[in-house]
Order: structure tokens, then sequence, then C-alpha cells
């Protein structure tokens, strides 16, 4: 096995040796293509961190209470709330609570709260969601019952932002989709010709007795050759762009955005998982591909 | 003849063909063919240009499926086999192409090794058989060659070591003296005579009267996709068979006296031939 594992690799070395000029050229255009597909994976990466940074502050609903509600109604309120499927906790938050909240917030400022005569906060029940996607429909519900003065929520940022972080998301995955398939694509054209140059041999060889397997190897190893060196170029060339990236303007962006950029190292870390096992699968697949003809054929 | 007969009777059957038709579309490939070929025989399938030898020996391969019959094989069918059945089925079998379907780029050591590198066969059993391989074909000290190195004679004989080196159980050739001249033709069918001695069943199609007169195998004759005539000892005359439409063109390069003549010699040379004259 491991024999054959080597004849194969040795096979495919000899192969690319053979048509230098046009293996380079494939290289150059799948290595081309994945660092364009890498640019739309940073931006969805980053895009999809955004988004669930969005939710997590957004995914909340704030139900105030009028003053004349009492607690009793409150708690019968919560539990309403509790049966509802898509709110994941209900806290209640008492206006004291509240109050001392918003001290804590203020720091060293605390102390121009004490001077209030009385505290303006209303009672509230926190609401925390499953999705933010159920906001709508837990606030015309909740709107509904008796004994709510206001609900805080801020539904148009929330919908615009989703609505333009999802658009973002499906336009890079669709880009993404579409470059490996042109690069299967490219990787296939390759692979074709060094199977059109030993048509004869595998003629032969399946007149013989070889399995399809056994003849597939040296292509498979030819095409997952090549589609590894273009991942792990662009994929080099890709992480330095994010290193440069986050070291120029990670923290104006964060002061923009108010969510940072996804951290380097971990995104150095998934680029390089994700590059690899995506230069051996075009690899492999475009190679498959590339000979489906040849081996259909009895 | 008699007693050849009735020692073959006693081998087991290693193909049978029943009622076998295949069509290409329109075109008679073979029709209703049953045929039975017993392990250790030697049989020529002959006829002429079109008649289906060829189809005869893909739908053995299986590198043509049927669309009536049955093909026995040692105790399987082949026409049920699954396609991930056929690699090892063709194993089994030796097969010597008209063009001797060498690989240009390969040795001759490597030719040979290919087919046992196939069927995964270790390195120190491939370093061992191929030059026993070579040797038996005549073809010993010239390893280190490329095909377009050797002569015509010599490359037939390499696609013959590289169809019985995995000791199939059947050796087929498809018309392996057809552009060979007779003096090199001899060798071959010495070659193949030899190797079916060791036990080992082969089937050859051959356009060539002279060839099969020569030997007096059994001989299955096939027009138009049906067996016309099968019998042991048999020989071919084309004229005979009743074919107006056939094409003997190459069995020019043979002239039947110079073919018996070289034949002769040999035998009483070699003296392995116990064959009555
Ligand atoms: N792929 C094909 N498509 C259509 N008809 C075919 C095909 N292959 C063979 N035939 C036809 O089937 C018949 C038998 O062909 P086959 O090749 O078996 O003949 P053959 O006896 O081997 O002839 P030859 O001695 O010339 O090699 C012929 O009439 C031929 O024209
Ligand atoms: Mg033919």
């Amino acid at each position: 096995m491991n024999n054959k594992l080597f004849q194969s690799i040795r096979q495919a070395i000899r192969q690319i040796g053979r048509n230098r000029a046009m293996v380079f050229a494939s290289l150059f255009s799948i290595t081309a293509i994945l660092l364009i597909l890498g640019l739309f994976l940073l931006l969805l990466v980053n895009v999809n961190n955004m988004s669930q940074g969005v939710k997590s502050t957004f995914d909340q609903v704030q139900v105030n209470l009028k003053d004349t509600t009492t607690r009793d109604e409150a708690s019968a309120m919560m539990e309403q709330f509790e049966a509802m499927e898509e709110i994941e906790s209900v806290v209640y938050q008492s206006k004291e609570t509240a109050l001392a909240n918003w001290k804590h917030k203020w720091g060293d400022n605390a102390d121009l709260l004490d001077r209030l005569p009385t505290n303006p906060l209303p009672n509230a029940i926190i609401l925390k969601l499953v999705d933010v996607k159920y906001a709508k429909d837990v606030v015309e519900r909740a709107r509904a019952m008796a004994g709510v003065e206001k609900i805080a929520y801020s539904q148009d940022t929330v919908d615009k932002l989703i609505s333009i972080t999802n658009g973002i998301q499906i336009v890079a995955l669709v880009l993404i989709a579409f470059l490996l398939v042109v690069s299967v694509i490219v990787v296939s054209n390759t692979i074709k010709l060094t199977v059109l140059s030993r048509e004869r041999e595998i003629t032969i060889m399946k007149y013989i007795g070889a399995t399809n397997w056994y003849i597939r190897g040296p292509f498979l190893m030819e095409g997952i050759f090549l589609g590894l060196i273009a991942a792990i170029i662009s994929g080099v060339l890709v992480s330095l762009l994010y290193h440069y990236i986050v070291t120029s303007f990670g923290l104006d962006f964060m002061l923009i955005m108010s969510t940072g950029l996804v951290r380097e190292k971990f995104m150095i870390t998934n680029l390089a998982v994700v590059f690899v096992s995506m230069g051996i699968s075009i690899g492999a697949v475009g190679s498959i591909i590339s000979m489906r003809r040849f081996l259909d054929t009895k | 003849m008699a007693e050849e007969t009735t020692e073959k009777k006693k081998n087991r059957l290693i193909i049978e063909f029943k009622n076998v038709t295949k069509m290409y579309g329109d075109n008679v490939g073979v029709e209703d063919v049953s045929v039975k070929i017993r392990e250790g025989e030697f049989v020529f399938l002959v006829g002429p240009s079109g008649a289906g030898k060829s189809t005869f020996i893909k739908v053995l391969l299986k590198m043509l499926d049927v669309d009536k019959g049955h093909i026995y094989y040692v105790d399987y069918d082949v026409t049920q086999l699954q396609n991930y059945e056929i690699p090892h089925h063709r194993r089994s079998m030796g097969i010597v192409f008209q063009d001797f379907s060498l690989l240009p780029k390969k040795t001759v050591f490597e030719n040979v090794a290919f087919a046992m590198e196939i069927v995964q066969m270790p390195r120190k059993a491939i370093r061992r058989q191929v030059p026993a391989m070579l040797d038996l074909v005549g073809l010993k000290g010239q390893e280190t060659k490329y095909p377009n190195e050797l002569s015509i004679g010599e490359q037939q004989r390499l696609a013959i070591a590289r169809a019985i080196v995995n000791n199939p159980h059947v050796l087929i050739a498809d018309e392996p003296t057809g552009n060979l001249d007779p003096e090199t033709g001899w060798e071959i069918m010495r070659l193949l005579e030899q190797i079916n001695r060791r036990g080992t069943t082969i089937l050859m199609v051959t356009h060539s009267p002279d060839i099969v007169n020569a030997m007096e195998k059994r001989v299955i004759a096939i027009r138009d996709g049906r067996i016309v005539r099968d019998e042991l000892g048999g020989q071919y005359h084309p004229e005979e068979d009743d074919d107006p439409d056939g094409d003997y063109s190459d069995h020019e390069l043979f002239n039947l006296k110079n073919f018996e003549k070289a034949y002769r010699e040999r035998k009483i040379k070699g003296g392995a031939d116990s064959r009555k004259e």
C-alpha cells in the first residue's frame, strides 16, 4: 500500500515535469482564484462575526411596566413570556436594580444620580430571545398585554443590520462557491491533458485488469499536488494580508463598528485548515471529473 | 487424434458460450453462438474479416455486454458480473492484442512488471518473476530496452510475456501473427504451443489458413457471427467455408511452404512436440 502510494507520487511528479508550462499556467490561475476566494472568506468571516455581535447586543427586548402595575401582575406576565418558545429567558428588573446598574455604568460620575429626587426608571421585564428574528413577533404580543408602558427595542437598526449582513454573506458565499467550481474546472482541464496523453496506457491497463482506483492513483496525486500547492501559496498571501489589515486598521475598525475584527491568530489557524482541505478537495474532485469519461467505458 | 480427444474430455470446462448474441445496432456481432472450451485446449478462432471474432473475445472479456445468452467462465457467469468484478475477471486471462499494446515509454522490464503491479504483487516477486518470463519468451538481457528498439517479433513476444506473467488460466491472442513474417510467426506459434503445454488454455484469433493448417489444433470457424464449423485437428480453407466477401490480404505474408518447412525443422531440432506427422 505504501509502496503504491509512493509509486503514485513519483509518477505524479514525473507527469508534472512533463507538461511544465501547462502546469505552471494552471497553478498560477488556481492560485489567483483561491486568492480572490480567500478575500471573500475574510469578508465572510468578519461579517459573520459582526452580525453575531449585533445579534447578541440586540436580542433583548425590554418591556417597561406602568408604575401602576403590581409585582403580582408582573409575575403573571412573566409566566406568559416564559411559555413562549421564542424566548430564552425572562428576568424581572426592578427600578431599583435598574438604577443600580445605571450607577455602575456611570462609574466615577455615579454620585450625580444620587441627586435625583425620585427614581425615574421604570420596573421592567427583560426578555432574552432565542434569536433576534423573533423580536417583531414578541414585541407585538407584549404590546397587547395590559400594564405595559413602553417597549424598548431598536428594531429598525437591527433589521437593517441583519439584512445588510445577510446580503453580504449570501453574495460572498455564492462567489466562493463559484470560484470553487472554476478552480475545479481548471484542475480538471489540466489533468485531462495528461490523461489524454496517456489514454492508450489507460485502455491497456483496463484491459489487463487494473481497477479504476489503481488507474486514478497517479492522476489523483497530480491533481491534489496542484490544488495543494496553489492553496498553500494563496493561503500564505491571504494570511499576510490579514495580518496587515489587522495591524493597520484593526483599532479604527473597532471604534467605528463597536465589534472588533476576528482575531488574527484564530483567523490564520482556520485559514490554514480551510485552505489545505480546499486545495486537496479541489485537486481530487478536479482529477476524478477529468477521468470520468475514460473510466466509464468498459 | 482420437487419443487427444479423450484426454481433453477429462479436463473441466473453462469457457462456455450459451446462445450468445451481440448486435451493434442492426449489425450482427455474434449471433446465437454456443461453444464449449475445456481447460488446456488450444483453439483457433478463424473466419473472414467482420465475421465476429473480435466480438467473441470482447464479450468474453466483458469489454462489451451481450444482448442474449450466457457466458460461463470457470465457475461464474460473465454476463452477470458487476462492474467492480470485471478487473478480477480480466486478470485471470492473459491478452495479446494484434497491435501488441506495449507502452512505448516503459522499458521491456517495466512493460511486464506493470502487469504485476496492477495485481499488486510485491516488488520482490516482480523482480524475480519478470526476468524468468523474459527468459521464457527469449528476451533475456533486453530488460532495459524500449519497445521501439525491439524487432516486431520481439515486441510480440514481449506482449506475450506480459500476458502470461500472472499465470492466467487462458491466453487470448487476437491475430498475434498478423504483422509478422513467416519465420517470426513460427517463433510465436512455437512459444504459444510451449505455453499451452504448461497447461494454459489458448484461444487464438487468426485470418491465416497457413498457420492453422500447420498446427492441426481445434478450429472454430465463424462467419456472419455464427459458428459454421468446429473440429479438432482442423484445417482452414477460406474458400471452402463459402465466403465470397473474405479479406485475406494478411495471409499473403505467409507462404505456406516456407511456413511448414520452418515449422518441421524447428520441431525436429527442438524435439519437444509429440504430435505425429
Ligand atoms: N463498434 C462497432 N459498431 C458497429 N459495428 C461493429 C462494431 N464493432 C464491430 N462491428 C461489426 O460487427 C461485425 C463483427 O466485427 P468483429 O470486429 O467482431 O469482426 P472480426 O471477425 O474481428 O473481423 P477482423 O478479422 O477484421 O478483425 C462486423 O460486421 C463489424 O462491422
Ligand atoms: Mg478483429
